[in-house]
């Protein structure tokens, strides 16, 4: 039989030791994950652009079709010292408006055309969801969308991933014909083709696909002045 | 027994899904495509093959009234590493495992082995055991997911494989099978025909 005494010590030393080996395997493997975030990242902003990569050749594509990344606030104008890529959305989405750090991206495609991608972060039915929007050189119409989720329904919210749900937004606008912002909205029960402002909803995903509405007029919101500025 | 037969018993006579029935929830769910499923199992092999070592070296300095918790540690902390290292190296099958990874700590094959025979052995046959099991445990979830992915997806290891034609002429993969109900068929039809070759297996 072992004593009190002997147990207590057992399970202690072997917490300790249990939580220095976790501590170590953690702090050596840091940087290779994060870099894997950072791969996923930006094959999720290519992808709103319609380009795809795999996870050896996002660095370079990225490189090459994104030139250009500012910050900006909710007045329209530029932030110096913040990078665009290092912007985390869940961070600013805590902070008041007029703090916040908006990043967006222009890439430039082989034709020459140009496009502007912005994040975009807001709350499914389970968790977070996110995604990115990128906009033609009129920055009303929209080129292609990418969105992810943590933990949607899967067959119900969980389809707003997918190519089906996404591709329903391309060519659809974000401003009334008098140039008001309207946003996009997600119409449960289908919408015409013609309808400008709005995307069919996700059947049984009622709740995922007002989170995801909400999200899209809640950021794209924030960019109002800064479009206004750039567009001619 | 010998440690070959240690080794090889999990594959037939005494595999852990097919006759155990352990470690189903992980079967249904990780087995829609080949790639997971090989990294799910080889995760498992690594996890019961190292936790059944750790616990047999220790086991005659373990008390007996917090056994089940120091093996659960020892699982546990395996189970993060791995997943660590998944994270680091292999992130989208990291991904599509998702929270898998971390439900290994509770797969019933692990906490099995180390009761019915960590606790009791020497290290090095605790070891093979654990190869083992693991891998019969893989050997199962790599059926179900050829069978799945062929099916359902028409494709081997993410490669298309059914040709155009036969698409053209009319054949659509079954979406049902990429469904979790049809991994528990699959396994059901499986555990049917290994039982119906060994006899041994039928319980009276």
């Amino acid at each position: 039989m072992f004593s009190n005494r002997y147990i207590f010590i057992y399970s202690s030393s072997m917490v300790v030791l249990v939580a220095i080996a976790l501590t170590i395997v953690a702090v050596l493997l840091k940087p290779k994950q994060q870099y894997n975030q950072r791969v996923e990242k930006m094959q999720n902003i290519l992808i709103s652009v319609h380009i795809e990569s795999t996870a050896k050749n996002a660095e370079d594509l990225f490189k090459k079709y994104i030139g250009e990344s500012l910050v900006v606030d909710d007045m329209g104008n530029v932030k110096d010292g913040v990078k665009a890529f290092d912007v985390e959305m869940q961070v600013e989405n805590k902070k008041k408006p007029e703090e916040r750090n908006l990043p967006v991206f222009v890439c430039t495609n082989d034709n020459g055309q140009k496009f502007y991608i912005v994040p975009v972060r807001g709350k499914g039915l389970w968790g977070p969801i996110w995604g990115y929007v990128s906009f033609r050189e009129d920055l009303n119409t929209i080129e292609g969308t990418q969105f992810g989720h943590k933990g949607e329904t899967p067959g119900l919210g969980a389809e707003i991933n997918t190519p089906k749900f996404q591709d329903q937004f391309v060519s659809k606008k974000i401003l009334k014909e008098d140039g008001d912002f309207v946003s996009i909205s997600v119409v449960k029960g289908g919408t015409p083709d013609s309808d400008e402002h709005g995307v069919d909803a996700i059947s049984g995903g009622t709740i995922t696909s007002k989170g995801l509405e909400a999200m899209l007029r809640d950021c794209l919101k924030e960019y109002t002045a800064y479009f206004k500025k750039i567009r001619k | 027994m010998s440690n070959f037969k240690l080794l090889k018993a999990p594959f037939n006579m005494e595999n852990p899904i097919t006759v155990q029935v352990l470690g189903i929830c992980s079967a249904l769910a990780v087995t829609v495509q080949i790639k997971p499923a090989i990294v799910m199992a080889l995760s498992v092999t690594v996890v019961t093959a190292f936790s059944n070592l750790i616990i047999s070296a220790l086991r005659n300095t373990i008390p007996g009234r917090i056994r089940i918790i120091v093996q659960l540690v020892v699982i546990a902390a395996l189970v993060i590493i791995v997943d660590q290292l998944l994270k680091a190296y292999v992130y989208d099958v990291s991904k599509k495992l998702s929270v898998f990874v971390g439900l290994i700590i509770t797969n019933c094959i692990l906490m099995g082995r180390l009761e019915a025979f960590a606790m009791a052995n020497k290290p090095w046959p605790s070891f093979v055991d654990g190869i083992g099991n693991g891998l019969g445990y893989g050997l199962i979830l790599v059926i179900v997911a050829f069978i799945r992915e062929l099916l359902g997806s028409g494709s081997f290891f993410g490669h298309r494989i059914i040709p155009q034609w036969l698409y053209d002429a009319g054949y659509m993969d079954n979406g049902l099978m990429i469904l979790p109900p049809m991994a528990l068929i699959t396994i059901g039809t499986i555990i049917w025909l290994q039982r119906s070759k060994n006899r041994d297996l039928i319980e009276k």
